[in-house]
């Protein structure tokens, strides 16, 4: 406890960030100091990495003060930041794949020769000895990309502390390493530390967190939720305090537009379930996962992010390649990776992401909600305007979709609209089973509602759905049954009355066996 | 957040974009007004019908071909390829005259045909940026074009010079075969389910594969028509010319329909697909040509003129597209 008496080498004091339309940091405040593993969690759009760019110089912030070694800082490029000591591994590996490990490692600080010439053997040899203290044995003179993503990433760190860092900011470090590698990491975590290294650590994984950090900080909606030390903080408390949910407070029924009894309907045990996706397994991703939905069920996918839950959805439609697995609809498999076979099977997806992986924005209302159906509204590969027109109309006027006209185009509605949009494209090929990832995030209150109802109803009429939400209120309220998953597994199952925000979150929380 | 700031973009600058809307839509048909208005005041002879034919049959094959490069640019992608495609229709032609024109031009078209599946294959399951694989195609094609025929050959096949010189009712019949080509497409991209795939897939590449689109093939057929149609277009060039030539055939095409399809006012983003518009595109820098040459103006104000409205077009398009 004695550094916590020291001054913090890097401080955010009321920072906030303002975006067009949304105030992505409010207010928030954190001091990082030297020789500290500093946890920094949240869920989606909490605000880390927007806190973690104002750290590093990418983003400006537009209120409060950031200090950095005792006085104020302004980083006006990352360049700057880097140079002045602070360093950060990404996710992705951002190295130069085509140039020689050697060259990746010593980039910009090679050893030269006389005439200033890089000295090869000199850079090997440096390289190889570096890169020894972090359990990379490779021959360094190969292309970067040949290496392990693994491997790459300890590049990557060994790269950013050897250029005289203070502050190593680790965004989902581990996201895509083996067992052995982690605990390669964490040595390496805990030498920054001796060396009086501040060190904030990103990552979702709540073991690895009570593993290497000595504080943790909590962002929430911009927020700052929750700053202290992390061995002090109780899983179930920690997991509370990021999905914004007071324990004592927890409402039994409160403001989601679900009104179906869910106790009601024991028949549906018996009924077979009509998909059904047996051991789904992806490296790093998804480690065996189980998920069946029964006709007229909804089925909860519940969990942190980065526990696997839109990666669950996306195999289920053959939409990621997988290692393992099987999907069977009505008892059929499915033919893998084809997400045309699991549509024309009936099984579809409504995408987290509906910008990128939703709405085709050049195109009008009418044309998005025919889209999937289109085979079906023509013959012979001619398309029936009337029939679309019958379709669309039928649809527009069932989900309420508010538009000019049909011919408007779907980027000039709002975020509500264009997700009833995406919900008509899915109805119009009339489905078995709805995947639903994420189907109010960032709609409006009054269209939130209607989608909720909408589910409701059409789970009444017999629609299997497998309902994602990040809402605990919205899943606990929506779902029959809730399968809680941790790091690519089911860790438990919650039906009937242990549909609850505790149980989940308890479940959440649980310790990992091992 | 970025409905948030559409919906607000779109109140507080509501006639801006409408004006924008107008000239991406209509432009190009009021500049061709505009410049046949000015012709037949201003120019003597412009509306002599011989200059007119002239007109039209110079600028058939490079229609032919930007009807091709509408689609592939619809997609986000370009097709390099069509200039050497034209080259090697001319050399397959000229080789396959022996079994009569008919079974010549079917060779020459087939071959575009095979050029374009490799060119979408590449793109479509190796993964190859288009303008690199359609870039390495326009090369090796008009080499392996060379090769088969190295030097112009004359042709006296009469079925062939009839097809590039005879009239229907005063028109030329390959601006007939260009019309058609073009109602061809234009049914294609709005009447056919396959049409509307290839918009979607330029607009959202991943949106459509969750939507099951088979986006893969529909990405090589894209590819497979623009090759058919520059190997039409080839063997059109060639019947009129009377002589074929894979040396000089069909150079720079690529330019030139690229040109058509963005001065028409589809975004080189995908997602939109203006078949009549190209067409016009295509007309206007051809009538531009002629007037400026007419009134006695060096190619090179030609030249600068022509980059000033590409210019133009890419920025009505923009305003709109970025949306």
């Amino acid at each position: 406890m004695r550094r916590t008496e020291l001054e913090a080498v890097l401080e955010a004091k009321g920072i906030s960030k303002r975006f067009p339309g949304v105030l992505a940091l409010d207010d928030v405040s954190l001091a990082l100091r030297p020789g500290e593993v500093h946890a920094l969690v949240g869920e989606n759009g909490a605000g880390k990495s927007t806190l973690i760019k104002v750290f590093t110089g990418v983003y400006r912030p537009d209120g409060g003060e950031l200090r950095y070694q005792g006085g104020p800082a302004a980083f006006a490029t990352p360049m700057e930041a880097q140079r002045a000591g602070i360093q950060t591994i990404y996710q992705e590996v951002n190295l130069v794949p085509m140039m020689s490990v050697a060259r990746n490692l010593l980039l910009g600080r090679e050893p030269r020769g006389r005439f200033g010439v890089i000295d090869a053997a000199a850079m090997y040899g440096e390289a190889e000895r570096v890169l020894a203290g972090y359990g990379v044995d490779t021959d360094v003179r190969r292309p970067l990309r040949t290496l392990g993503v693994g491997a790459q990433q300890m590049v990557a760190l060994a790269r950013a502390v050897s250029v005289d860092a203070r502050v190593v900011i680790m965004d989902e470090p581990t996201s895509s390493l083996e067992p052995r590698e982690v605990e390669t990491l964490f040595g390496v975590i805990r030498k920054l530390r001796e060396r009086g290294i501040a060190v904030m650590y990103v990552s979702h994984r709540l073991d690895e967190l009570y593993q290497v950090c000595d504080r943790v900080t909590v962002l929430r909606d911009g927020r700052l939720a929750h700053t202290g030390p992390l061995a002090e903080l109780e899983r179930l408390k920690l997991i509370s305090l990021m999905l914004g949910r007071d324990l004592n407070e927890v409402r039994s029924d409160g403001l989601t537009s679900f009104s179906r009894d869910h106790a009601g309907e024991p028949h549906r045990n018996g009924q077979a379930p009509v998909v059904e996706a047996r051991g789904l397994t992806r490296r790093h991703v998804l480690d065996g996962v189980d998920v069946s939905v029964r006709p007229g069920e909804v089925v909860g996918l519940g969990g942190l992010l980065g526990a696997g839950r839109t990666e669950t959805a996306k195999a289920i439609v053959g939409a990621l390649p997988l290692d393992g697995g099987q999907v069977l609809v009505a008892g059929a498999p499915l033919r893998a990776g084809s997400t045309a076979a699991a549509i024309r099977a009936g099984v579809s997806l409504l995408p987290e992401d509906r910008k990128a992986e939703g709405i085709i924005p050049t195109l009008s209302v009418r044309e998005n909600i025919a889209l999937a159906a289109l085979p079906a509204l023509g013959r012979a590969g001619v398309v029936s305007e009337a029939k679309i027109d019958r379709v669309v109309e039928i649809f527009m006027r069932r989900l309420r979709i508010k538009a000019a006209s049909p011919h408007q185009l779907v980027s000039e509605l709002s975020g509500g609209n264009q997700q009833k949009v995406l919900l008509a494209r899915w109805l119009a090929v009339r489905p078995k089973v709805l995947l639903l990832d994420e189907p109010t995030r960032g709609i409006d209150v009054g269209a939130k509602a209607e989608v909720q109802a909408l589910i409701d109803e059409l789970a009444e009429e017999g629609l299997g759905v497998l309902l994602i939400s990040s809402d605990l209120e919205e899943l606990v309220e929506g779902a029959d049954r809730i399968l809680v998953l941790r790091e690519g597994a089911v860790v438990g199952e919650l039906s009937g009355d242990e549909v609850t925000e505790e149980r989940i979150m308890a479940t959440i929380a649980e310790q990992a066996d091992g | 957040m970025a409905e948030l700031t559409s919906r607000q973009g779109g109140r507080v600058a509501v006639r801006k974009p409408q004006v924008y809307a107008w000239v991406q839509d209509y432009g190009v048909y009021a500049a061709v007004l505009a410049l046949l208005l000015f012709n037949v005041l201003f120019t003597p002879h412009f509306l002599d019908a011989s200059n007119f034919r002239t007109q039209l049959v110079q600028v058939t094959p490079i229609v032919i071909v930007s009807l091709g490069m509408a689609l592939v640019i619809g997609t986000q992608g370009i097709d390099l390829s069509v200039g050497s495609v034209m080259a090697l229709a001319a050399a397959l032609t000229v080789l396959y005259l022996g079994y009569g024109w008919l079974p010549a031009l079917i060779v020459a078209v087939i071959g575009g045909a095979v050029v374009g599946a490799a060119g979408g294959a590449l793109v479509a399951y190796v993964g190859v940026q288009p303008i690199v694989a359609t870039l390495a195609l326009l090369v090796g094609v008009r080499g392996l074009a060379n090769v088969l025929v190295p030097q112009l050959v004359e042709f006296r096949n009469p079925g062939l010079i009839a097809l590039g010189s005879s009239s229907v009712a005063g028109i030329p019949v390959i601006v007939l075969i260009a019309a058609a080509l073009t109602v061809i497409v234009l049914f294609v991209v709005r009447r056919t389910t396959f049409g509307r795939q290839v918009v979607a897939i330029g607009g959202n590449r991943s949106a459509s594969e969750l939507s099951g689109l088979p986006v893969k093939r529909v990405l090589l057929t894209v590819y497979v028509i623009s090759g058919l149609l520059a190997a039409l277009a080839g063997v059109l060039a060639t019947a009129r010319l009377q002589a074929s030539d894979p040396t000089s055939l069909g150079l720079f095409i690529e330019l030139s329909a690229i040109t058509a399809v963005v001065v028409g006012g589809t975004p080189l983003t995908g997602g939109r697909i203006r078949v009549l518009s190209t067409v016009m595109g295509a007309l206007l820098m051809q009538l531009l040509a002629a007037t400026l040459i007419k009134h006695n103006l060096p190619q090179s104000w030609t030249q600068m003129v022509q980059a000033v409205i590409i210019l133009a077009a890419v920025y009505a398009t923009r305003k709109r597209g970025t949306r």
